[in-house]
Parts: structure tokens; C-alpha cells; sequence
């Protein structure tokens, strides 16, 4: 979840004092208000829409929501002489792209720059994916000379003095000294070259995705003009990042020159025309359920920021070049649905005939559940994950490899599916022991096995586990509760003698019904009862009750 | 009879058999003495004394005390001296001994030993030089009793009538272990009220005409006619018994059900385990979407799941590398690889997707679906956070479904829930558009409150399905909000304790 908290005064000198129904109108536009206090407003901001991550973008976009509707267009002045950067071939196999450009006249005060920062922060951290899909790299004009070049070394012959650092060192010792570099050296991992950008003087201006150069990468209260770099692996998300924070330094009073990305062809960076998305009205209003003419929904549209037109005879979405979120006609219709407001719509439950029916098993799960509670046990529900100890180990039990599933990287001891209930009802025996007696429990549950026949190669099944533990707990109470709920469930089992780590030899039986097994019960051995510490005879069934 | 005959006469036909026995010896005695007066036992005698009491016929105080005793240790060390009386002994003979040597004399315990020391050097007797002990203090003093010896010897003692000195040694005493021993005793007495003396001069053997128990054998031969039965003390409590029931969050589950097949939803099953293509893929999550990372979801070691038919996993292939008409999808290279990992499924959607998988088969639609169950995330685990949660979701297939649909289907599944004031606004989810998240309005809180999320399938999901748009509608929560509130849960960990006492004493979901 991304929280973009935003001054409340600046924001209210730009839409309006922070009344109730003017949050509620921000939330209903798809920025829901985290918190607001006396100084600052925190909205959350959906992952789709990286372009809201900045003061200027949020406010651009709820302002045209609010008040000024309408497609923004912002003007690219053409190259300079020099404004160049080259994407050498040494750098395609590390960090094959980057989308670059130049702002002018920007005044930075303290503020500002920790503004920057920040967009690039928030950027890197969504939708850049921790860096590991991009990185953006912001650099003070007049400390560099142009043209750039994009290029690849061996880290050892990389030599830069990274910001906030106190000498210059080689890429390799950037990895393993600097703080950024020891937190996103991973993204370089396996690398024999690492990406760098170098200036027309042949000085590093940074190592991305980790870090600038402190000499030629850092913007102060004196920088006016501005290059920007957006590197990474995919050249429509560089593109769009790109945009994002071009349009809102524009937004911050600069002026956005492009400039020419030289790979095996040459391209002009930024490209801020819109994009257009061709789509029909009737889809839009089927999909909503409502019945909007062609005026209406072009007003809409430029609430939402997004322009119109009709191209060919056909109505033509102009979507703002930061955009990510609109990847199909259907995202139009969301846009439609915003700006028309979640709240107009009359709800309505459409008169289509079907038939309300519990799936099977959870009506044999429920009558069993009743059966059960009928005769006085209490309904226990346990976690199903666990560990190998109290799945195996407690309860006498050896374990084979293919026995164990294992879950990669719990955050807990639970690492593994369990494989009985048995084990759970015992554990929680075991935890109850201070509870008066009787204790007659039972559980019914998902227990999970390996089988790779199937499609994920775990079988999972549905089980019945009933356990009783008092004075007088014994095999015979525990098979007239079985007897009973056969009779109701109108089955007949048959019983006959087995053997179990965790039952008395001599008292446990397999149970089956129709020639087929469906499950064990006995009486617990002493030593599973010592090992959980508990002090009264115990027997337990344990059947599938998908099975039968 | 006056009045007070009658008042009397009815509390004596109230009298068990047990509490006949002991009134006679009511006056002046303790309750050691009625059980040597009399054979019933000390629970029934405690259980008559309570009757009696409420019946006002004697007056019950009980008095609690603390009564501070030797422990294990102090015991021993009553008999040996403590640690510290015996290294002081060892010291005394010496004046400067080494560290082994002094322990081995003394013949002490490690952890004895430096608690010995500590105690000696605090009364600054002693000082430790390069390993060997010095005794600095006078000879005298060492061989003085401790305030904590002399206050051992004058065990067990109530906590009441402790000198300042004794508190000391008591706080002293407490921090070592098992030296004292502090016990609550309760001590009951008791005294005849007035209206117990008077009964006390009656006549309390049983008459034949009072009936105790009636029974089988007295139905029969007719022994009751113009017999009295023994008055009953209706107001005295009865010991407690326990039901069996439904654990609480299935009480709840099953409720929720009950509204899905009311509106007509049919139950939808299936597997915890599920490959990351059911939970994931088909569900348009980009495969670098952070839920797809292992500190989130829980991924399964060592399986690989197996795929569908190769068309239908080309199909999914295309919606996410942006191929298929109209949609410019995420636009990256889909890997195989990525959606065989085998996960917990992280929520039930994955049924949803199977099931839609199934009607374009059948072709059985319209319909409508919902699904009830566990989902995985992988989390630590303490009051407010958990790894297993309930989930429920339902999903509306219909060729002419719409938002507004959507908005009605919500709005009456919420206020049977029981929740009348929701809100709809814009949310965001990689599988639906319009996405939809539904608040509702806490009046305690005075603030709107995350409830579920929903929105309709986008075509990137449902063309690869059915080979074309068909709306459907999804929505889908998390209830274990709702069960800790109902039944005023703080910790989140107590829908998986099984403390079996709260769970006998827990009310039942009352809808």
C-alpha cells in the first residue's frame, strides 16, 4: 500500500479547504484518505497509478476531477546541440534501455529537492518494483558536460566518489561499503560488467540502479537545469516513468527539453503526445448499465484527465502520456464509472432465475458437525500449518521426506502442511489440561499429503478427528460415538485390528467401509499422553470423510 | 403456630440429610472439627456449610492469609546453613583463600556459590583479589547470624506480622530460589445466627413422613401418599455442565452460507494447494507482482504444478504479453516457469477462476456462485496479525451483468450481513475493472472501514476462459472482522487457541 502524504496548505491553496464532503469526494475519485491532521493530508494511492505519486500529478489529476476538467498538455521544446545520449552495446545485456531528458529553469530551494527525492522514491519503490525494474536518476545540468553516454565496465574499472561518500572507490567496493549500495548490490548480482552513465568529459555520473556520483549526481539550491535518466529493462515503463516526473517538474515551473536517444536508431525522449485508444459508447454504457450520450461521456472523460475525439467517425480516447492504467477499452469505462460518481449508480438486483445449493461435502460436514455437538463434543478449529515436531515427533510418529510439505520461508515455526488432525486435537489436549474434564473434542478439516498424480502434487482431504479425554476415556466410548454417527449417516463400517505409532497395541483398529480404509482409532499410548502432558486416558478416531 | 413456627418449621423441612448431620455441632466448633465429628467428608461438609449459610442459619467469614513457609531449598539450608553461612564458615577458619578451593571446602554449588559471595560482599566482609577471597570484615561479624538467617528461623510466619527487618530479608529471601515459599491460605469460619440456635433446639432427625429422594421404588408401592418432601433451596447455585457445539467461526461460516444460498449462489470447493497459474495467472497478476513474492504468499517446497491444455495456458500467455485484441496486457515475457510454483492459495478467487473454467464447458449461465474458505499469507503471527484467514467471495456470470449490477448485488448482500450503512467507492485490483472496494461506516469509530473488495472480471481474464467477454461480477471479503467483533475477540491468534473453557462459555452466533 502506497501513502502519499502531501501538505495540507499547499493542497488547500490548490482545491479547497479540507472539508468532509471534499475527502469524501477525494475518495470517491480512487484516492481514499488514509489521515488527515493540521498539517498534512495522507491519501493512499492504487498501484495503477504511479502518476498520482507526486503533489503535482495528484493535484493535476483532482483538480481536472473537481474543477477544471480536461486532457493537459504540456510542450516539449526540440533539442539542443549536444543533447545527446548514446546506449553503447556493452550495456544491452545488464540494463538494455533508458529514456532520458533535460529540464530548465527549475528553483530549488530544500523543500523542493527533498520533493524530488521523494517522487523518485516512491517511484522506485511501486512501480519500479524496488529498483529491480527500473531506476531514475536525476543529475544537476550545469555540473555535467553533454553529450552521455550509457555503457557497461568491469565494476573494478568503474571509479567514482558515490554520493555522500567520503572518497572515490571502484563499483565492486560500492557493493559492499556504500549503505544504497549494500541494500540494492543484489540487483547486480552475477554481473561481470555493471551499467554506468559517463558525461561528455568522460566522468561517471552514476552506477544505476544504485547510485550517482556525488560530484556530477547531486542537485542543490543552486541547480537550475536538470538531466534525467530513467534506465532499466523495458522501454515503455522508462517511457512513461520518464513522463511522470518530466510532467511534474513542468508542473513546478520547468521547462522539458527533449533529447536524442541514440540506440540502433535515434529517438526523441520525452514523447508527451497522448495516446489514443479508439473505443464505442455502447460498450461503455452496457458494461455500466446506464445510457450516456457522446457529450456525456466526453465531459466525463475530461474529468478524469483524458481527452476526446473522433477520429474516422469513431470516438477516440486521448490519454495523457503518464498514464499507465489504461490497458484496454474496459479501463475507460472505469474512468466513465469514477467521474459519473460510485454513488449515482441506482443498485439493482436483476431478476435471473438460479438456484441457491451448499456444495455437498459441506452439508455432510455440517449434519456431521450436528451429530457430533448432538452428543456433547465441542468443535475445536486449529491452524493448518504446523510443525515437524508436533505433527510427528509429539505424537510417536517417524516421518519420510515425501511426508513432510513444506511451506519456503514461514515467518513463523509453522512450516509444514499438516498431515492428521490427530496431531492438532492432541496438541490442544495438551494446552487444555488445566480445563475440567471431560474433555470430548472433534474437528473437521483439511489435512495434506503428497501424491503426484496430482495437479499441484498435494492431496488434500477432508477429515474427521474426534477425541476424548477424561477419567474414563476408553476404546468402547469412543466406538459407540463412531457406531452412532454410522447409524445416523446410514453406513456400516467394518473394524479390524491394527497398529499405529500413537495407539495401544491391541486397541487400535482400521476402520473401512465398503472394502476401502477410511481411517484409524484406538486408544493413545502413554508416551504420546507423557510427551504432551496429559493426564487422562485419551482415545481418538481419525476418518476421511470424503471417503464414504 | 405463631408466624415464626411456620418460617421455622419450613427451613427444617428444607434440611438435607448432610446438613441434619452437622447443625448439632454448629456451636463453637471449627470446620476441623466437624469433619472429625462427623463421616460425610470435608466437600460435603464445605458444600452444607454453603446451603446453611444461605438458608441464614449460620454466618460464614473467611479469612485469607498469606503464610510465608521454607521452600525446597530453605529446608535443606535449615538443617546445612545457607550458601553463604557455610562459605562464611570456610572464610573465617582462613582469611584468604582462592576461589576453588573455598568452593570446594564449602562444598557449594556454582550458582550457590556466587550468591554466596554476592551476600558477603554486600555486607562488605569480603573482597576478591586476583581470585582469591579476603575476608575484610571482622571475624565477629562474619560469624554473626544474618538478619535473613534469623528470620528463616522464625518460619512459617503471616505476611501481616512482619517486623521492617523481616521485610528485608523477605524481599532478600524471595529473589533466590526456592528458599521461601509464599501460600494463600483461606481459613472458614463459622457461628450459628439466632435463627440457627432455634433450629439447633429442634428435632432434626428425619421423620419417616419426609421424602428425600424420590424413586422408582417408591412410585411403585405408593410410599409417597401424605408424605412430605424436603424443601429445596432453589436459589443455590448447581454445579456447571457443558454442551457440545460448532466452533464459533464455523457457527459464523455457516451463517454466511446461508445468505449466499438465499440469494441464490450455488457453493463452489476446492483445493488449499494451488498452482500460482490458478491463483495467479489466469487472474491477469502480472508475474512480478509483489504478492508473487515468497515473503507474501506461501509457496510449497520442492512441487511443480502441473499446467491445463497448452491452448488455454497460450491464451493466458497472450492476455498478460498484451496479444490478444484490444488489450496491451503488462508487456513482458510470461514464463511457464513462474506459474507451475505450487502456493497457498492467498485467496478463493482461484475457485472462482476454476469454476468459470468449467461453464465454458457446460455453457450453464446465467449463474451465480460463491465459495467460503481459508486463504494463506505469509505472516508473523501475534494479536494483529495471522497467517490463515476466512475468506468469502461470490461471483455473478451473466451476459448482460453490469456495474450497477454489481452496486445492488453488494448493497443487499451487506445489509443482510447486518451492515446498513456502506459506502461503494473506486479500488484497484490487477483482475477487475471498474474495481469497486465497499466501506463500511463504524459508529464507534466514526469512520468509514475497509470491508470488501469487488469489481467485474476484466476481458484479460474472461477471453482466454471462454474465448470472449462475458461480464461477470466479483466480490469477495474477509470475515474474520466480523467474527471478532461479534464475539469481542482482541487477540486474532483466539480463533485458533482452542482455549477449551472460553470455547464451552463463548455465546452462540445468534443469526
Amino acid at each position: 500500500m502506497t501513502i502519499l502524504t502531501l501538505n495540507k496548505k499547499q493542497l488547500e491553496s490548490k482545491i479547497g479547504k479540507m472539508t468532509e464532503d471534499l475527502q469524501n469526494k477525494i475518495s470517491m475519485f480512487g484516492t481514499p484518505i488514509e489521515e488527515v491532521t493540521d498539517n498534512e493530508v495522507s491519501i493512499e494511492v492504487f498501484p495503477n497509478r504511479p502518476d498520482l505519486l507526486s503533489f503535482q500529478g495528484f493535484v493535476r489529476a483532482i483538480t481536472a476531477f473537481l474543477k477544471k476538467p480536461g486532457l493537459k498538455t504540456y510542450k516539449v521544446e526540440k533539442p539542443q546541440k549536444d543533447y545527446q545520449v548514446t546506449i553503447e552495446n556493452s550495456v544491452k545485456k545488464v540494463r538494455p534501455f533508458t529514456a532520458c531528458a533535460i529540464i530548465k529553469g527549475l528553483k530549488f530551494d530544500e523543500e523542493k529537492i527533498k520533493e524530488v527525492v521523494e517522487i523518485q522514491e516512491k517511484l522506485h519503490g511501486s512501480y519500479g518494483r524496488n529498483r529491480k525494474k527500473l531506476a531514475v536518476g536525476v543529475y544537476p545540468l550545469e555540473e555535467i558536460t553533454l553529450p552521455i553516454k550509457f555503457l557497461a565496465l568491469k565494476p573494478e574499472s568503474i571509479r567514482f566518489q558515490p554520493l555522500e561518500f567520503p572518497r572515490e572507490i571502484n563499483g565492486r567496493q560500492i557493493l559492499s561499503q556504500h549503505p544504497t549500495g549494500r541494500e540494492y548490490g543484489h540487483l547486480l548480482e552475477g554481473a561481470d560488467i555493471y551499467p554506468i552513465f559517463i558525461d561528455g568529459a568522460g566522468e561517471v555520473l552514476s552506477m544505476p540502479p544504485i547510485i550517482n556520483s556525488h560530484k556530477t549526481g547531486k542537485i542543490n539550491e543552486k541547480t537550475k537545469d536538470i538531466f534525467i535518466e530513467c534506465s532499466g529493462f523495458h522501454k515503455e515503463y522508462l517511457k512513461k516513468t520518464l513522463n511522470m516526473i518530466v510532467t511534474a517538474l513542468a508542473d513546478m515551473g520547468g521547462k522539458i527539453y527533449a533529447m536524442e536517444v541514440i540506440d540502433k536508431t535515434k529517438e526523441i525522449s520525452p514523447q508527451l503526445s497522448p495516446e489514443k485508444m479508439p473505443f464505442s459508447i455502447e460498450y461503455i454504457n452496457k458494461n455500466l448499465g446506464l445510457d450516456l450520450k457522446e457529450k456525456e461521456i466526453k465531459s466525463l472523460l475530461a474529468k478524469m484527465g483524458i481527452g476526446y475525439v473522433k477520429e474516422k467517425n469513431k470516438p477516440t480516447a486521448l490519454i495523457p502520456a503518464y498514464r499507465t492504467d489504461i490497458l484496454h477499452e474496459v479501463d475507460l469505462v472505469e474512468e466513465v464509472a469514477i467521474a459519473y460518481g460510485y454513488d449515482k449508480f441506482d443498485p439493482i438486483i436483476p431478476k435471473i432465475s438460479t438456484i441457491g445449493q451448499e456444495d455437498p461435502e459441506s452439508i455432510k460436514k455440517r449434519k456431521i458437525a450436528q451429530i457430533l455437538a448432538g452428543l456433547g463434543l465441542q468443535e475445536i478449529s486449529t491452524y493448518h500449518l504446523s510443525t515437524k515436531e508436533k505433527q510427528f515427533k509429539k505424537i510417536n510418529k517417524d516421518y519420510k521426506s515425501a511426508d513432510i510439505i513444506e511451506v519456503i520461508d514461514s515467518k513463523t515455526e509453522n512450516n509444514i502442511l499438516r498431515n492428521s488432525l490427530l496431531a492438532n486435537s492432541i496438541q490442544i489436549l495438551s494446552e487444555n489440561s488445566d480445563a475440567s474434564y471431560p474433555q470430548k473434542i472433534f474437528e473437521l478439516g483439511r489435512i495434506f499429503f503428497t501424491d503426484n498424480k496430482t495437479e499441484t502434487g498435494v492431496e488434500e482431504s477432508e477429515n474427521l478427528c474426534i477425541t476424548l479425554c477424561h477419567e474414563k476415556a476408553n476404546f468402547t466410548e469412543l466406538k459407540q460415538i463412531l457406531d452412532y454417527l454410522m447409524r445416523m449417516l446410514d453406513k456400516k463400517y467394518e473394524m479390524k485390528e491394527t497398529s499405529h505409532p500413537s495407539f495401544i497395541e491391541g486397541r487400535c483398529g482400521k476402520i473401512s467401509i465398503d472394502n476401502k480404509d477410511i481411517g484409524i482409532i484406538g486408544e493413545i499410548k502413554p508416551i504420546v499422553l507423557k510427551n504432551n502432558k496429559i493426564k487422562m486416558p485419551t482415545a481418538s478416531i481419525e476418518i476421511k470423510i470424503n471417503a464414504f | 403456630m405463631t408466624e415464626k413456627d411456620i418460617e421455622i418449621q419450613k427451613v427444617i423441612e428444607s434440611l438435607s440429610p448432610n446438613e441434619r448431620k452437622i447443625i448439632p455441632y454448629l456451636e463453637g466448633s471449627t470446620f476441623k472439627g466437624l469433619d472429625e465429628k462427623t463421616t460425610i467428608g470435608k466437600t460435603a461438609i464445605m458444600r452444607a456449610l454453603e446451603f446453611l449459610s444461605n438458608k441464614k442459619i449460620i454466618q460464614i467469614s473467611i479469612k485469607k492469609e498469606r503464610i510465608i513457609e521454607l521452600g525446597i531449598n530453605g529446608l535443606t539450608y535449615k538443617k546445612q546453613g545457607l550458601p553463604e553461612r557455610r562459605l562464611a564458615n570456610v572464610i573465617a577458619e582462613k582469611t584468604t583463600i582462592s576461589i576453588p578451593d573455598a568452593m570446594s571446602k564449602s562444598g557449594i554449588s556454582d550458582n550457590e556459590f556466587k550468591a554466596a559471595l554476592g551476600a558477603l560482599k554486600r555486607k562488605a566482609l569480603i573482597n576478591l583479589v586476583n581470585g582469591n577471597i579476603i575476608l575484610t570484615g571482622k571475624k565477629e561479624a562474619l560469624v554473626e547470624k544474618s538478619l535473613e538467617e534469623k528470620f528463616l528461623e522464625t518460619l512459617p510466619k503471616n505476611t501481616d506480622q512482619l517486623e521492617p527487618q523481616e521485610k528485608y530479608s523477605l524481599d532478600k529471601l524471595k529473589s533466590r530460589k526456592n528458599i521461601i515459599d509464599i501460600q494463600d491460605k483461606k481459613t472458614v469460619s463459622f457461628k450459628p445466627t439466632d435463627l440457627g440456635r432455634e433450629i439447633m433446639q429442634q428435632n432434626l432427625t428425619p421423620t419417616k413422613d419426609m421424602i428425600e429422594q424420590l424413586t422408582p421404588e417408591i412410585l411403585k408401592s405408593g410410599r409417597w401418599k401424605g408424605k412430605k418432601f424436603r424443601r429445596y433451596d432453589l436459589t443455590s447455585p448447581v454445579p456447571r455442565i457443558n454442551g457440545g457445539k460448532r466452533h464459533f467461526v464455523n457457527q459464523a461460516t455457516d451463517y454466511a452460507k446461508k445468505i449466499w444460498t438465499d440469494m441464490g449462489f450455488k457453493e463452489m470447493s476446492g483445493n488449499m494447494t494451488q498452482s500460482s497459474f490458478w491463483n495467479f495467472d489466469v487472474l491477469f497478476t502480472p508475474q512480478d507482482h509483489p504478492v508473487r513474492e515468497m515473503q507474501d504468499t506461501f509457496f510449497i517446497k520442492d512441487k511443480i504444478a502441473k499446467l491445463p491444455d497448452n491452448k488455454f495456458v497460450t491464451e493466458v500467455k497472450k492476455a498478460h504479453e498484451g496479444k490478444i485484441p484490444g488489450s496491451i496486457g503488462w508487456q513482458y515475457n510470461w514464463k511457464d516457469k513462474e506459474a507451475k510454483k505450487v502456493a497457498l492459495r492467498t485467496h478463493t478467487t482461484c475457485l472462482s477462476a476454476k469454476t468459470l473454467k468449467e461453464i465454458s464447458q457446460t455453457k450453464e449461465f446465467p449463474a451465480k456462485y460463491f465459495s467460503v474458505g481459508k486463504v494463506f499469507r505469509n505472516e508473523t503471527l501475534d494479536w494483529s496479525h495471522g497467517f490463515e484467514f476466512n475468506q468469502t467471495e461470490g461471483i455473478v456470470i451473466d451476459e448482460n451483468a453490469t456495474f450497477g449490477q454489481l452496486i445492488g448485488y453488494l448493497t443487499k448482500f451487506f445489509n443482510k450481513m447486518g451492515f446498513d450503512k456502506i459506502r461503494v467507492r473506486p479500488g484497484y485490483f490487477p483482475y477487475t475493472e471498474p474495481s469497486v472496494e465497499v466501506d463500511y461506516f463504524n459508529p464507534v469509530k466514526k469512520a468509514w472501514v475497509e470491508l470488501v473488495g469487488a469489481g467485474m472480471f476484466r476481458p484479460e481474464l474472461t477471453i482466454p476462459i471462454f474465448g470472449r467477454h462475458i461480464p461477470v461480477l466479483a466480490w469477495g471479503m474477509g470475515f474474520d472482522r466480523m467474527i471478532t467483533k461479534f464475539f469481542n475477540i482482541k487477540d486474532l491468534r483466539e480463533m485458533f487457541k482452542n482455549d477449551i473453557n472460553k470455547l464451552r462459555d463463548m455465546k452462540i452466533w445468534d443469526k
